[in-house]
């Protein structure tokens, strides 16, 4: 299988972790991503209120360079913000000519163009959870994640809107099912696609240590050990924040946060330090070292009371 | 001078959603070109490739077949099979020199008036557009191999 | 073979016809050009169809010995009928009546006079060419047998099958649950006069149950539906209860006395238990119990049989088996009613992750003071009563993400629920809707009475429900966020109990329901009507019936009503005992019919039927409904469709042609 691949700029510096555990996860299961020629920055979330020409102008670029090379498949970004920009820069090119116009007069002074609608671009947990059959990901697993519990955080960027139609986006479910195809629990997550507060650190930094608190908070409440995501924002918020929030709100939540891709690695048998396990801020040394070689005894589910009600179940 | 060339189209309706379509169209007075003349059938499944052939080489310059929407068809199913002879149909045609473009399939609910008329009137530009198919004559002079030109894109 | 005479009638329609087209000219065009074709009268009137109109046709067909009629006028949707009938009162045969639908296909359509003209007369010229290939046709007759079945018994099929019966008609009322009673027998109270449900229909049921005329067949399933309208042959399957009926008095010791209890997902929704052996309600009605083969311990392993040491009369039979029934019937009556929305679909209200979100048809049961709680409003503890709660509208419902539809009765019951959780535990209510849609008999009045008990209505859709608290106040308890779209502001509301007024969607196989009986279904999957606001207990299979929420979301009125209505209408066709059926059929001839087999599998009513010893089809004019699929697709021309043949077909084709979209002369028609 074969995809195009739009790193986007945090895969090269603070994220350089998730598209290492990517790439090794994606070769073990016979993917190869081949990366953009000349890609460009998304332009993040503020630009798009800034100059929206501008803006989808450089996704529409990045959307031209992966049609030059469009034999390798469809687009593949690991970044919600940067999958974000190239849809919503797509959709409304579709939606108006007039738009397309522009941005196209834009793109033919590097001597390029854009037909809208002609890239198909997805996430690459889309990659993992949909595309590849689960057969093959159980297959690849040879450390299963017995006994370790984790909080699937979505965030809001891949959640909505839902551009290609995916999943229920209010509440999906898709990484969930993925985490347990490696053997580790799920712990209800309500806050799944919440936001984490992006940028806001640096505008407003209570805002945004109020919104890590929420996520830390509500993943501690559903005793996980760790917390999952698909996106660099989100890595970087709920890890690197964790201490500030600590300070902030007197709290002490001291759990680790790790790309899927990563966790995924460490099913697969690669060393922890491979998947660049160990460079986040609140390590995962010894949530990781609680992994059981057994799946652990469901424990007898305990009625509540005599007098309680029977549930339907999820 | 020259009149302009006005297309004659043969519609064949099923009794049950199109033609009432078209009975809507008409109480709620939207205006359509008259181009147009009607032929009842039960069912869309009732259309027999011949009725087309016959309109065509009787002299119409197109022809719309109009049935309910997939899964609202009144005898349950037979609306697909009307789908099934139109695309046959559409293959056949060409290569006795009818451009597949002049056969349309149409499908419209008993509420749709308005889908109705905007449909026949879209089909009747294109169909002058394409030009008179003057099928007899041209079968008369025995150029029937001479295929008409066709547009670029021809849906297969 | 005679001449043909015809008889050409353009009508004016006031001025609604001869505003645009100039109808003396069609008139006269008509006897002049297409006097070849037969025409030999041709007039126009001010309005055919009134009373002058048609004593025209009348006198002309016994005056100039008419043989063919057209008449140009309206659509003949709307006066084929009426024409039809006017010529057979001069001793016509109806079928040798055609019309040329000059108002809704030209004047009403087109603008220009003289082509709108020149249209009207090609229609006319084909209706022309058509009616003189047309053939007397005789309506077919078919018979009726009495009995009727009737397929579901909740509300809409007890009173359908109670209403037929007490004409004195037999019915044969097939429930696949073991009760009757359906989904009222679930409810406590029904909106606006809060009236005990248990109260107004348990004596219907057991009215049902003791009826000399009725039939009951419950813990029974419809396996094979064979026949056409007035002569079905139905195969029933009556699943084993495993229990000689003869010998059950319905004691219930047997319920009482097997260890093995189980969660009743269907009659107590899942918040309450049953037996392995049991009967869903007290009033149940048979009264006999069934017993649930896959939970029953000797069923699983081997041993148990305690229901068999005491039942004192010695009716419990582990051996008995499915017994296979065949009934023949007249009509059939489908009231197979509605399934409650899965609320686990919309997975961001918690319902099944969340203790305290309830489902509707849970919290029905819990308000029902015989069902798992007594009555008492509790949380899922079972105990602590809740303080403040929440009802959520149009769960599932008027949402593109799972149902699009309104399910109407939501709103209703969502009031219910209010007042009910008012009245019996004073806690504080929260109403989240989209739009309140009271539309009924004393419902806005009980809207009012639900808003002066303080009750608070919050417009908007509610996003998510969660237990992650914000702050103090909203540990502990379920949060709804939603956007008060009155206020424009979103709103964070602690509860301690939530119910999502869940959507009500058609049952999981309708679709394979539909299929059996040879009718079809909307795009939701709800059945189809014969026609939404005319005909809306008819199907488009003569001799099958609709009624209740399996035509769509209902209420009990609504659906009583069409109980009654579908009833009323089986009735008349029993007392006429004879139906006559529109004689557009198709016919195999015999000698022509190569055996290929290609029409066989076209038919979607199984109407063509193979004689394996002569190598022929043959059609079955009681089943053929006349569209005429196989007509077109024999290859050999070996099946003919009356009232749509190929040669009227082509005929009225060529007769539309003659004329061209408009000849120069006629342009210069001021």
């Amino acid at each position: 299988m074969k995809y195009n691949y739009y790193p986007g700029c945090s895969l090269e510096r603070n994220a350089h972790s998730y598209h290492d555990s990517a790439m090794a996860v994606g070769t073990k299961l016979g993917i190869e991503f081949v990366e953009v020629e000349d890609w460009n920055c998304c332009g993040a979330t503020e630009y798009m209120s800034i100059d929206k020409i501008s803006a989808f102008t450089l996704s529409g670029r990045n959307l031209a360079l992966a049609y030059e090379q469009k034999e390798n498949g469809d687009l593949v970004a690991p970044c919600s913000l940067c999958l974000l920009n190239l849809q919503k820069s797509d959709h409304h090119m579709q939606e108006s000519q007039e738009l397309a116009n522009n941005v196209n007069t834009s793109l033919a002074e590097g001597g390029l163009s854009y037909k809208p609608g002609s890239v198909q671009s997805k996430h690459l947990l889309d990659v993992f959870a949909k595309d590849i059959d689960e057969n093959e990901i159980v297959e690849k697993v040879e450390k299963f994640l017995y006994g370790l519990k984790i909080a699937p955080y979505y965030g809001c960027l891949s959640s909505r809107p839902g551009f290609d139609g995916r999943e229920n986006f209010d509440f999906p479910l898709r990484l969930d099912n993925l985490i347990s195809l490696l053997g580790a629990d799920v712990v209800d997550f309500p806050l799944k696609t919440h936001c984490c507060g992006g940028h806001m650190t640096q505008i407003s930094e209570p805002t945004a240590l109020e919104l890590i608190r929420r996520l830390l908070k509500n993943a501690v409440d559903n005793h996980a050990d760790m917390i999952v995501t698909i996106c660099p924002m989100c890595q970087l918020n709920l890890d690197a924040y964790q201490d500030s929030v600590n300070k902030y709100f007197k709290t002490d939540f001291n759990i680790p946060v790790l790309y899927f891709t990563q966790i995924m690695g460490v099913a697969f048998g690669f060393e922890p330090k491979e998947m660049g396990i160990w460079q986040e801020f609140v390590n995962a040394k010894e949530v990781l070292a609680k992994i059981l070689d057994e799946p652990p005894k469901v424990p007898k589910e305990k009625r509540a009371s005599k007098t309680a009600l029977p549930m339907a179940k999820v | 001078m020259t009149k302009p060339f006005e297309p004659m189209i043969i519609g064949f309706t099923c009794n049950w959603c199109s033609y009432r379509a078209a009975d809507l169209a008409g109480t709620s007075r939207k205006k359509y070109p008259p181009n147009i003349r009607l032929v009842r059938m039960m069912c869309s499944g009732r259309l027999d490739p011949v009725f087309v052939l016959e309109a065509f080489s009787g002299g119409a310059d197109g022809v719309m077949i109009t049935g309910c929407h997939p899964g609202e068809c009144h005898y349950i199913e037979q609306n697909f099979k009307a789908l099934r002879r139109v695309l046959l149909l559409k293959r056949t045609i060409e290569p006795l020199g009818i451009n597949p473009q002049r056969l349309k399939l149409v499908w419209a609910s008993a509420s749709e008036g308005n889908l109705f008329a905007k449909e026949v009137e879209t089909f009747i530009g294109e169909v002058r557009d394409l030009g008179p198919l003057n099928w007899q004559k041209r079968a008369m002079r025995n150029d029937l191999r001479l295929v008409e030109s066709l547009p670029e894109e021809v849906p297969v | 073979m005679n001449k043909k005479r015809i008889g050409v009638y353009v009508c004016h329609c006031g001025t609604n016809i001869a505003g645009v087209v100039d109808v003396e000219n069609v008139a006269k065009w008509a006897l002049e050009e297409l006097g070849e074709e037969g025409v030999v009268v041709s007039k126009d009137n001010k309005f055919m169809c009134s009373s002058v109109g048609q004593e025209l046709i009348q006198t002309d067909i016994e005056e100039q010995g008419l043989n063919r009629v057209v008449v140009a006028a309206c659509s003949p949707h709307l006066h084929e009928k009426t024409f039809r009938t006017a010529s057979e009162r001069a001793g016509l045969n109806p079928y040798l009546c055609e019309m040329a639908s000059i108002r809704e296909q030209v004047s009403w359509v087109h603008t220009d006079k003289a082509i709108a003209t020149q249209k009207a007369k090609a229609m006319v010229a084909g209706a022309v060419r058509r009616v003189a290939q047309h053939e007397p046709l005789e309506p077919i007759h078919v018979p009726i047998n009495e009995a009727t079945l009737v397929v579901g018994g909740g509300i809409a099929g007890i009173q359908a099958a109670l209403e037929i019966a007490n004409a004195g008609h037999p019915v044969y009322l097939v429930e696949r649950e073991p009760s009757i009673g359906g989904h009222m027998a679930q409810f406590d109270k029904t909106f606006p006069t809060l009236d005990c449900a248990a109260c107004i229909l348990t004596p219907r049921m057991s009215e049902v149950g003791m009826h000399p005329k009725i039939d009951l067949m419950t813990w029974s399933e419809v396996e094979n539906v064979d026949g056409y309208v007035g002569n079905f042959n139905v195969r029933i399957r009556k699943k084993s209860r495993f229990i000689n009926l003869a010998d059950c008095n319905g004691c219930g010791i047997c319920e009482q006395k097997c260890p093995v209890k189980i969660v009743d997902k269907n009659f107590e929704a899942g918040i309450g238990y049953r037996k392995a052996i049991y009967r869903p309600f007290d009033q149940a009605i048979p009264n006999y119990p069934v017993l649930d083969q896959p939970n029953c311990t000797y069923f699983i392993k081997g041993t148990c049989k305690a229901c068999e040491k005491f039942c004192p009369t010695g009716a419990i039979n582990f051996e008995k088996e499915d017994e296979l029934v065949n009934v023949e019937v007249g009509n059939i009556i489908l009231a197979t009613g509605y399934d409650l929305y899965d609320t686990k679909k919309i997975p961001q209200y918690g319902f099944g992750r969340l203790p305290n979100v309830f489902s509707s048809l849970e919290f029905e049961r819990m308000c029902n003071a015989a069902g798992p709680t007594s009555g008492e409003i509790v949380l899922r503890d079972g105990v602590t009563k809740p303080k403040s709660v929440g009802i959520v509208h149009c769960a599932g419902s008027r949402d593109l993400n799972h149902n699009n539809y309104c399910s109407s009765i939501c709103c209703m019951q969502s009031l219910k629920f209010a007042h009910l959780v008012h009245e019996r535990t004073g806690a504080t209510i929260y109403n989240f809707y989209i739009d309140m849609r009271t539309p009924g008999k004393d419902y806005d009045e009980f809207y009012q009475r639900v808003l002066e008990e303080k009750t608070f209505f919050i417009r908007g859709k509610v996003s998510e429900i969660s237990d992650a608290a914000r702050n103090e106040e909203e540990e502990g308890k379920l949060v709804v966020q939603v956007e008060d779209t009155l206020l424009g502001e979103q709103r964070r509301i602690p509860l301690d109990m939530v119910i999502l007024s869940a959507a009500l969607v058609p049952k999981a196989d309708s679709g394979d329901v539909a299929k059996q009986f040879g009718i079809s279904c909307s795009s939701n999957g709800w059945f189809s009507e014969k026609h939404p606001k005319l005909d809306p207990i008819s199907t488009m299979t003569e001799g099958i019936f609709i009624a209740g929420c399996a035509t769509g979301p209902k209420d009990i009125p609504a659906s009583v009503s069409q109980g009654s209505a579908a009833a009323a209408r089986v009735i008349s066709y029993i007392e006429t005992g004879v139906l006559a059926l529109e004689p557009i059929r198709a016919t195999v001839s015999e000698e022509n019919c190569s055996g290929c087999r290609i029409c066989n599998d076209l038919c979607p009513y199984n109407a063509i039927v193979f004689h394996d010893e002569t190598m022929v089809s043959e059609i079955n004019h009681a089943l053929c409904q006349g569209c005429g699929t196989c007509v077109a697709a024999c290859p050999a021309g070996a099946i003919s469709g009356t009232g749509f043949s190929n040669e009227q077909i082509l005929a009225q084709v060529k007769g539309l042609l003659m004329l061209d979209f408009a000849e120069p002369e006629l342009e210069k028609v001021p």
